[in-house]
């Protein structure tokens, strides 16, 4: 019997969702344990690190890691897994643009342990205890990993060789990794998997001219079912995302957050996103600019809600004249 | 493929570009530059031997791209592409970087920084130089007809010239006659003839050439198309009177018992019926209903001018038609609108009838004016005897308009001598500087000096009927700095005339955007060049004529109606215009029909196929300007010769460290 692949899985600064994402493949789960050797997947098997770490280099065929690199842990296993892995995947939106844990580098890290740990109205502590990376206790010290100043993407941290959008990926989208992989017909390293169009192409809704006179929240109203969303106020990524996903979000009414990331080519994708809304508001002047952009809450988090780290957008201030600190892990 | 050979040439522009960058340092250096095979500075890279040195080195060294850094590619971009296509190269494989205008013109002062500066755009050039791609300009054939817009001198010049070189010519008019501001005028200056009698032979040539469709009473709705193939959508207005029955005969405008005040033609001093000829020369001489004003719209009774029509020519059920026409080329003609003096109220038009504004007096003193040419007051009657006269009213003020109106000192002579010579009153002028500049205006100005008209020099501060002294009593008191004196001025007089500025129409930038012709910040439309080309636009086939351009005067407005004319004859006599082949293209295996792009274009070059659902493109309006190419979300729009690739190629250029010992560790491409 010739060896079956062997393929791990990890999951670092992210939800659990692309976890649950996998265990979504339903009864395909068996193909691909009928499959695969799974020699690594902390969130349903009982694994250590040190099992990794025993593993000869390139051992693993394949390694599906999704989410951020957010602190050393998350780090450590990135490398770790790379030198083991042949095949080294970032999976989810997290892994592949940094996603939520990157809007974090909106601020750094003192702003936000300030807050959390501090002046946050929900928090009592009078000693101004932070975390520590070591701590002694009677029975010994304790090492936490380190968190970093500013959340890091996968290839950020270590070289990869595809990347799987979605937050998280749709079960079509996983399928059609793992078949190409079982296959060998992938695509040359560095691509994502998935297609070359936008959330538009797959989307059902009727498309007019675009003239946004305000935005509306989704509880604000309710939308046409069968009019485009943007052309009702609603915000939508969806022009300036990648399709694969099928276009799921726009069609129950919800505009697309953009989770399968920037289209093919795309240096930006909250630029690009920008570049669409801004060029369908329908203002005169710029005034009337101003209050049809005041109608539309947290831009920077909807345009660049899934890849702030690997955006040409650095840190959201400077203090005092000062630049805050932009390296990495510190 | 082979690697790139660049060659790059480094121009001293005499001392231009020389006396604050090292040029010679920047053509060493920039032969350290990815791909560069040769750098070399040159005096003049304009001149001759300038061009021919690229020629000579294409071929000796077998280059594959050129850079010329020298002035802006305004200036000569296409002299130095045409140098690349004589010896057998593409001409699009040629970049400029300026470093006249953007590094020794504004930094003349700071050498090292300057130099630095030509470095980094030189580096820019070399960088963005090797990704460019061969281009090929397209050919359209130009339609021989021609759309002109307005029937003001202007427009009436230039279709005439275009007419009778035997080519066909719409006219599109909003008003129910041609003849525009001129028609409203007594005399001319500085000549004194008479308006009417130059315009109106005009005019009937229009309305009679063969070569002529002259479209009164409409208006153009929408332009599609480009250059040499304009499709033009027109709505003729009802006038409600069949034009092939109609004899102009009058009986309809003289029965009607509807007298409607006339505050188009007659400056709101005369009055017309609700059925009615514009003036006695119209052209077309026929009349039009006012369907505000006239009885039968509003209680369904009258029907007067129908009773006694001769030729049964009364349509009162008729509807506006709209037409579509196909031309070649547009000329816009669209003249200007009068500032408005109630703007102004410490000048009291509205409120002090014995104020008048400029156009108001030419129908004063105008023979088939409501007064018969009688200069008199609003009264009717009194006859002035003692007249002011505001130069600059609603001009040269940054309240209002920055601009010279460029008219209003000679035809502020010009009333100064009519009220004179019809009147006997005394004339005061108030002006700020006089500028007679045009042939024959300056010696205008001194006959009026000579016949006794007083000239004040200061703007009027007030036109105040408030009397301080018993001779002003009944008096229009001007108060005016008389800033030759250094004394503060009262003068009493019974009338007052403002020379009212010229404004751009209130309307001017919607019929900018139809035409694809942008207005400036005085609102006038804007011509392709200032100097070098000032009747043509950034719209291939439309061009500019008259006072829509700017406040002209007529010898100019008709000067430039024959300008574009003449310009208009070229492209016909040669059938076919060339195309820049810079413009953007959708990959549509790629486009998913977001259709942000739609309505982005200022050429309306986008359209959306519906059945393919995708935008295309189409090519001969594209003008390349790359809004779309930013606003597309997919990144699938590409400006030909502003690739992606090329744009950050030349920003990867500008960026590398011009002062490093060794910036070419930094990868070039």
């Amino acid at each position: 019997m010739t060896q079956k692949p062997k393929l791990a899985l990890y999951w670092a600064s992210s939800c659990g969702g692309c976890e649950i994402a996998v265990l979504g493949l339903h009864e395909k789960i068996l193909d691909v344990a009928a499959a695969f050797d799974i020699v690594f997947w902390p969130c349903v098997m009982d694994f250590k690190y040190a099992d990794v770490e025993a593993m000869e280099d390139g051992e693993i065929d394949v390694c599906f890691f999704n989410g951020a690199i957010r602190n050393d842990e998350n780090a450590h296993l990135a490398h770790l897994l790379r030198r083991k892995s042949k095949v080294l995947v970032a999976f989810g939106a997290c892994a592949f643009g940094g996603s939520m844990p990157g809007l974090a580098n909106f601020y750094d890290r003192d702003t936000m342990f300030n807050w959390i740990y501090m002046d946050s109205p929900t928090t009592i502590n009078p000693d101004k205890v932070l975390p520590q990376k070591r701590y002694d206790t009677p029975e010994g010290e304790l090492v936490l990993p380190g968190f970093w100043n500013t959340v890091k993407t996968l290839a950020q941290v270590v070289p990869v060789d595809y990347f799987l959008p979605g937050c998280p990926p749709e079960a079509q989208s996983i399928e059609a990794a793992v078949t190409a992989i079982v296959a060998g017909e992938l695509p040359p390293p560095g691509s994502v998997i998935g297609s070359d169009v936008t959330v538009c192409d797959e989307c059902k809704r009727t498309k007019t001219e675009k003239k946004i006179k305000r935005f509306y929240r989704p509880q604000e109203i309710i939308p046409d079912p069968d009019i485009c969303l943007l052309e009702q106020g609603l915000f939508c990524a969806g022009i300036g995302t990648r399709s694969g996903c099928g276009a799921k979000c726009p069609a129950v009414g919800m505009g697309c957050r953009g989770c399968y990331g920037p289209n093919e080519g795309v240096l930006d994708h909250g630029a690009k996103i920008l570049t669409g809304i801004a060029s369908a508001i329908d203002a005169e002047t710029a005034e009337e600019v101003e209050i049809i952009l005041d109608t539309l809450p947290d831009p920077a988090g909807y345009f660049y809600r899934f890849h702030l780290p690997d955006s040409l957008l650095r840190r959201k201030a400077r203090k005092n004249g000062k630049k805050q600190m932009d390296g990495g892990p510190q | 493929m082979s690697e790139p050979r660049v060659g790059v040439y480094v121009c001293h522009c005499g001392h231009n570009i020389a006396s604050a960058v090292d040029v010679e340092h920047v053509a060493e250096w920039a032969y350290k530059l990815p791909f560069v095979t040769i750098a070399r500075d040159n005096k003049f890279m304009c001149a001759s031997t300038g061009q021919e040195q690229i020629e000579q080195d294409v071929k000796e060294h077998d280059l594959t791209h050129v850079v010329v850094a020298s002035c802006s590619p305004h200036m000569h971009e296409k002299t130095f592409r045409n140098a690349c296509a004589r010896c057998g190269m593409n001409p699009y494989l040629f970049e400029m970087a300026n470093i006249r205008e953007h590094a020794s013109w504004v930094h003349p002062n700071d050498r090292d920084g300057a130099t630095n500066k030509a470095k980094a755009l030189v580096s820019a050039a070399v960088h963005r130089v090797i990704h460019h791609q061969p281009l090929e300009p397209m050919q359209v054939n130009i339609r021989p007809e021609t759309l002109v817009v307005g029937g003001g001198i202007a427009g009436i010049q230039a279709a005439l010239e275009i007419a009778d070189a035997g080519h066909h010519v719409y006219m599109v008019e909003r008003e129910p006659s041609i003849g525009g501001h001129m028609a409203m005028f007594d005399k001319t200056f500085p000549t004194l003839d008479c308006s009417a009698c130059i315009l109106t032979p005009k005019m009937f040539d229009v309305g009679s050439h063969p070569h002529i469709t002259l479209l009164t009473y409409s208006e153009v709705e929408q332009v599609d198309g480009y250059v040499g193939n304009f499709s033009v959508r027109v709505r003729k207005k009802a006038r409600r009177v069949d034009e092939d029955l109609c004899t102009g005969c009058g009986s309809c405008w003289e029965k009607c018992p509807i007298k409607v005040l006339d505050t188009v033609f007659e400056a709101g001093l005369g009055y017309r019926k609700a059925i009615y000829r514009p003036f006695p020369q119209a052209v077309p001489k026929y009349p039009v209903i006012d369907t505000e004003n006239c009885t039968y719209y509003k209680t369904g009774k009258c029907r007067m001018c129908e009773k006694v029509c001769q030729t049964n020519a009364i349509r009162f059920d008729a509807e506006d038609e709209i037409l579509n026409i196909e031309v070649g080329n547009i000329v816009l003609a669209t003249g200007y609108k009068l500032f408005d003096c109630r703007r102004i109220p410490q000048y009291g038009y509205g409120r002090l009838e014995n104020v008048f504004t400029s156009l108001e007096f030419e129908r004063l003193t105008n023979a088939a004016g409501p007064t018969d040419g009688k200069v008199v007051l609003r009264d009717g009657e009194t006859v002035p005897e003692t007249v002011a006269i505001i130069h600059c009213v609603g001009s040269r003020d940054k309240h209002y308009n920055s601009h010279c109106s460029a008219i209003c000192c000679m035809s502020s002579l010009k009333f100064a001598h009519l009220v004179k010579e019809k009147t006997g009153a005394k004339v005061y002028n108030f002006y700020i500087d006089m500028r007679p500049i045009s042939k024959g205006y300056e010696e205008f100005y001194h006959r009026l000096l000579h016949e006794g008209t007083t000239f004040i020099r200061g703007k009027v501060s007030e036109i105040t009927d408030a009397a301080h002294s018993p001779e002003e009593e009944g008096k229009l008191v001007v108060i005016c700095e008389d800033t030759l004196v250094g004394k503060q001025r009262r003068v009493p007089v019974d009338m007052v005339l403002l020379a009212a500025g010229l404004e751009p129409r209130a309307d001017s930038s919607e019929v900018g955007h139809l035409f694809g012709v942008s207005c400036g910040d005085t609102g006038f439309f804007i011509e392709r060049h200032p100097k070098l080309d000032p009747v043509a636009t950034m719209t291939e086939g439309v061009f500019i004529a008259g006072a829509c351009q700017g406040a002209k005067d007529i010898p100019d407005s008709v000067a430039q109606g024959a300008a574009a004319a003449a310009r208009i004859l070229s492209t016909i006599s040669k059938g076919q215009v060339i195309l820049e082949p810079i413009r953007a293209s959708i990959d549509e295996s790629r486009c998913s029909g977001c259709r942000i792009c739609n309505n982005m274009c200022p050429y309306n070059a986008i359209d959306f196929v519906e059945d393919l659902a995708v935008s295309r493109v189409n090519p001969a309006l594209c003008k390349g300007c790359g809004t779309c190419v930013a606003a597309c979300p997919s990144q699938i729009i590409t400006g030909a010769h502003f690739t992606f690739d090329q744009l950050m190629a030349e920003i990867d250029g500008i960026m590398v460290d011009v002062t490093a010992d060794d910036p070419f560790a930094v990868e070039a491409v």
